[in-house]
């Protein structure tokens, strides 16, 4: 009687141990795949100012960048696709921009303002129908040695216009 | 007047709401159900009273009436009569007032149905529906009020406010500054209800839940109280997501469908648990297991839903869908938290009585298969929540803003999305409690072998790609599987009753619309997973400015640039709209006609794509640039974007499997009684 008690139990516990090392192991292979593939992807989100501050420390890391677009700088060569523009610093903060009036105010002190930080930016590929004057962009991509910002994804926002849903344009 | 009708119907709501929420729990408390009854008129008061305050909003938008800022917002006079009616949703306070409304509606229905045998629950449902309910009421009332006007002060700037401050005048704008012509779309238009309507569902089995938990009714009365509902929750929730990646490939003109954005994100983590959730609850029902997880599951769903409303309403990410930078965001957060914080608590105090009935012996049983497919979601689930709120993780952490794009989520959730579709293949053959690698090996091998020889097809076809190589054949083995457990069920049932096969088929179906609903769903996973792989592993793209008459070639594709019309519209439009001959093979297969709308009032351009669908392919043409005044030359950039249609013909299997799922059965009951009626009457 006892004996066929124990054999239970044990039978019991040997198969919890079973679920128990599978459930480990895939925790483990998400944990494992979550680290890597957030150390090969990870991108640093600057604004104009911090990336100037970095200097070349930063060349050849895959950033994002955000500031507003001058509208007069807004460059578009349709035969090689070569969209060229200057980004002036916008804070990084949602806190302090709030405090500075809201984001359209923001974008368009920086523009009109001279004295700000600028970045020149090139995108190679179709001019995104959001991108105007006093937008605000947001680029992914790397530090040329040139010193321009070589974008690879361009999302922009126009608070101006629309307060909320204004949707992806990528390229 | 309007604009304060609508307003104080808002406000009757709130305090009705919480009026409600005491009534109900203290007619429970009591024991009285006079107080549960009244709680109960409360709730039903709450639609008309809503209904009211949303047809407020769209008498002002369809009016006209731009004194209102949030109709000036998101209409103009150009507009047609459906877009200013679906305005309500066009932006943040109207959207917010259609979700209470939805909500209304959904929890009125629940507390319309007979409650005979579940008198208990009824006050629990009805505090959880209300609580909610009047969060967001409050939220509405003072910080995104869609009745806010603008008024012209004698000195000054123009204020925002729902009631005249002193000494001011209404400022009455002649026109609107319209909708987003982005968001003029049908695909947008049905988009957000959706989403909603499938957010605001997941709140009754969530309610049903919590009153099962309240009442300690803990057996599995709940999940099949709110089975149908969480089907039709997942239904819209589904569609939702469906509908906007196709309105993102036909309008952003970026060739793709889903872009890993925050937003996206927030309406997927609860479809993910809820997915979750329709599995996990099958093991309950069938074996008395996995209690608590359910538990956990309805809640975290719950929670993701309330996350979602503001993630997309709060600009606390740097997301590109919205970027309302409002006061309701931390007010968001408490109130996730304390539901969260309550409904642990609660979970907690019951848990020993949620025991499983039974215990898992076999790994290769149906219900450790199920166990690692809601292992698999969840999975997903964290690689998603970590992405969205990693850069804020960091930020803290670091100082240092540090966001991870679009190759995180695929690298991180792709041999997991993988290990979904073989799990889709081999659960359905595995049997319930007992089941060895042997007795699944004797099921499996024939659909296996089968998969094995349409590999070897793609592979003479000449893919060579492993990643494209792994989700054709796992494709293969999941549809050969279903398609032979429909085949099964069919002979099975054609030999026994000696109907046809069709009939057998189709009366199989009726039988268990949730297993062969379910069967459904599975064979739009594997289609959509098919369109997936085409354009995410074999998508090629060229771009070039050609002069009339010339060339541009992508593979086996080139397109001519024939010609170019520039004119405006009656609506607002200046429209470049090209034309353009699409060459397969040398030889021409149609014309297209790329277009950019040029929207004068919002000074916004918008790129339509030319396509060419087939079932082997897309062939997707984007006018970028012209000369305006020679029209000698045009710039084109072209994707060709293989097997895609497959993905949205599968989106639609998908949805119409839910539907065979959702769909009523007759009530169990019912069918008794009728019967031992015809019972009766045979013996008379």
């Amino acid at each position: 009687m006892e004996n066929t008690l124990n054999t239970t139990s044990t039978v019991r516990s040997a198969g919890r141990t079973k679920f128990i090392v599978g459930g480990l192991l895939i925790v483990a292979a998400v944990i494992y795949l979550i680290v890597s593939s957030t150390q090969a992807n990870a991108q640093y989100f600057l604004t104009v100012d911090e990336l100037q501050a970095k200097g070349s420390s930063v060349s050849g890391r895959d950033l994002r960048i955000s500031g507003a677009v001058i509208g007069d700088s807004i460059q578009y060569d349709a035969s090689t696709l070569t969209l060229t523009f200057t980004v002036a610093h916008v804070p990084g903060d949602n806190k302090e921009i709030e405090a500075q009036g809201g984001l359209a105010q923001v974008l368009h002190e920086a523009v009109t303002d001279p004295t700000r930080n600028r970045l020149q930016v090139v995108y190679n590929g179709v001019m995104p129908d959001l991108l105007r004057n006093e937008a605000q962009a947001i680029m992914t991509g790397r530090i040329g040695e040139d010193g321009r910002f070589y974008a690879d994804e361009l999302l922009l926002k126009c608070p101006t216009k629309y307060e909320e849903a204004v949707p992806e344009q990528s390229g | 007047m309007i604009a304060n009708l609508g307003y104080g119907s808002l406000v009757i709501t709130f305090l009705l709401s919480l009026y409600g929420v005491f009534a109900a729990v203290y007619g429970a408390r009591r024991n009285a159900p006079a107080w549960v009854d009244s709680a109960r008129n409360a709730m039903l008061l709450t639609f008309p009273l809503l209904t009211l305050s949303a047809l407020s909003i769209i008498y002002l938008l369809v009016n006209g009436n731009y004194e209102v800022e949030y109709v000036a917002s998101v209409t103009s006079n150009s507009m047609p009569m459906y877009l200013k009616v679906t305005a309500l949703w066009g932006g943040q306070a109207g959207s917010l007032v259609f979700w209470t409304w939805l909500m209304a509606a959904f929890a009125s229905a629940v507390t319309l149905r007979k409650w005979d045998r579940d008198r208990e629950f009824l006050p629990w449902v009805i505090v959880v529906a209300l609580i909610t309910l009047a969060f967001f009421l409050l939220m509405i009332i003072f910080f995104e009020n869609p009745f806010e006007r603008i008024w012209r002060l004698p000195f000054g700037q123009p204020v925002k406010a729902m009631f005249p401050p002193a000494g001011a005048e209404l400022l009455i704008q002649p026109d609107g500054r319209g909708l987003n012509p982005l968001l003029r779309h049908p695909g947008m238009i049905i988009h957000p209800p959706m989403l909603y309507l499938g957010f605001v569902s997941f709140v009754i089995p969530y309610a049903f839940a919590i009153a099962a938990l309240v009442t300690g009714r803990t057996d599995d009365r709940w999940i099949r109280l709110t089975r149908r509902w969480t089907l039709v929750a997942w239904l819209f929730l589904s569609l939702g997501l469906v509908l906007g990646g196709r309105w993102a490939y036909d309008v952003l003109g970026w060739g793709g469908y889903w872009g890993w954005d925050p937003v996206e994100i927030a309406a997927f983590m609860p479809w993910l648990t809820g997915t979750a959730f329709l599995h996990s609850v099958m093991i309950q029902e069938k074996r008395g297991m996995l209690k608590h997880w359910n538990m956990v599951l309805v809640i975290l769903t719950y929670d993701l839903v309330i996350f979602g409303t503001f993630l997309t309403r709060s600009g606390v990410l740097s997301s590109v869908h919205a970027f309302a930078q409002s006061a309701i965001g931390p007010l968001f957060f408490v109130f996730i938290g304390l539901t969260l914080i309550a409904s642990v608590a609660l979970l907690l105090y019951r848990w020993s009585e949620l025991k499983a009935e039974a215990e898992m012996t076999s790994l290769f049983s149906r219900e450790a298969l199920f166990l690692l497919n809601n292992l698999l979601f969840l999975g997903i689930l964290v690689v998603c929540f970590w992405g969205v709120i990693f850069p804020l993780i960091s930020e803290l952490v670091t100082g240092q803003k540090v966001t991870v794009g679009p190759p995180f989520y695929e690298r991180a959730t792709g041999p997991q999305f993988a290990a979904l579709l073989l799990l889709m293949g081999v659960a359905p053959l595995a049997a319930w409690r007992h089941s060895t690698a042997k007795t699944l090996g004797r099921a499996i091998w024939r659909p296996a072998l089968f998969s094995l020889l349409v590999l070897a097809a793609v592979i003479v076809s000449g893919v060579t790609n492993w990643a494209a190589l792994l989700g054709f054949w796992l494709s293969a083995f999941v549809a050969s599987v279903t398609l032979y457990e429909f085949w099964r069920g069919a002979l099975a049932r054609h030999r026994t009753s000696g109907e046809s096969l069709p009939l057998a088929l189709w009366r199989l179906m009726g039988r268990n619309r949730r297993r062969y609903g379910g069967y459904i769903i599975h064979l739009g996973v594997v289609l959509m997973a098919i369109g997936v792989i085409g354009i995410e592993l074999f998508q090629t793209e060229t771009q070039g400015t050609i002069a009339q008459g010339e060339r541009l070639t992508l593979g086996r594709f080139a397109i001519q640039f024939d010609e170019l019309a520039n004119f405006d519209t009656p609506d607002g439009r200046n429209v470049a709209r090209a034309v353009v001959s699409v060459y397969k093979d040398g030889e021409k297969v149609r014309e297209l006609y790329p277009r950019r709308d040029y929207y004068y009032e919002s000074q916004q351009p918008m790129t339509i794509p030319g396509v060419r669908s087939t079932w082997e392919d897309d062939f997707y043409v984007l006018l970028v640039d012209w000369q305006p005044v020679s029209a000698s030359g045009a710039t084109f950039k072209v994707y060709h974007n293989p097997l895609v249609n497959w993905l949205w013909l599968g989106s639609i299997i998908f949805i119409l499997g839910t539907m065979v799922a959702a769909w009523p059965d007759k009530d169990p009951e019912t069918e008794a009684r009728m019967v031992r009626r015809t019972l009766v009457a045979a013996r008379a």
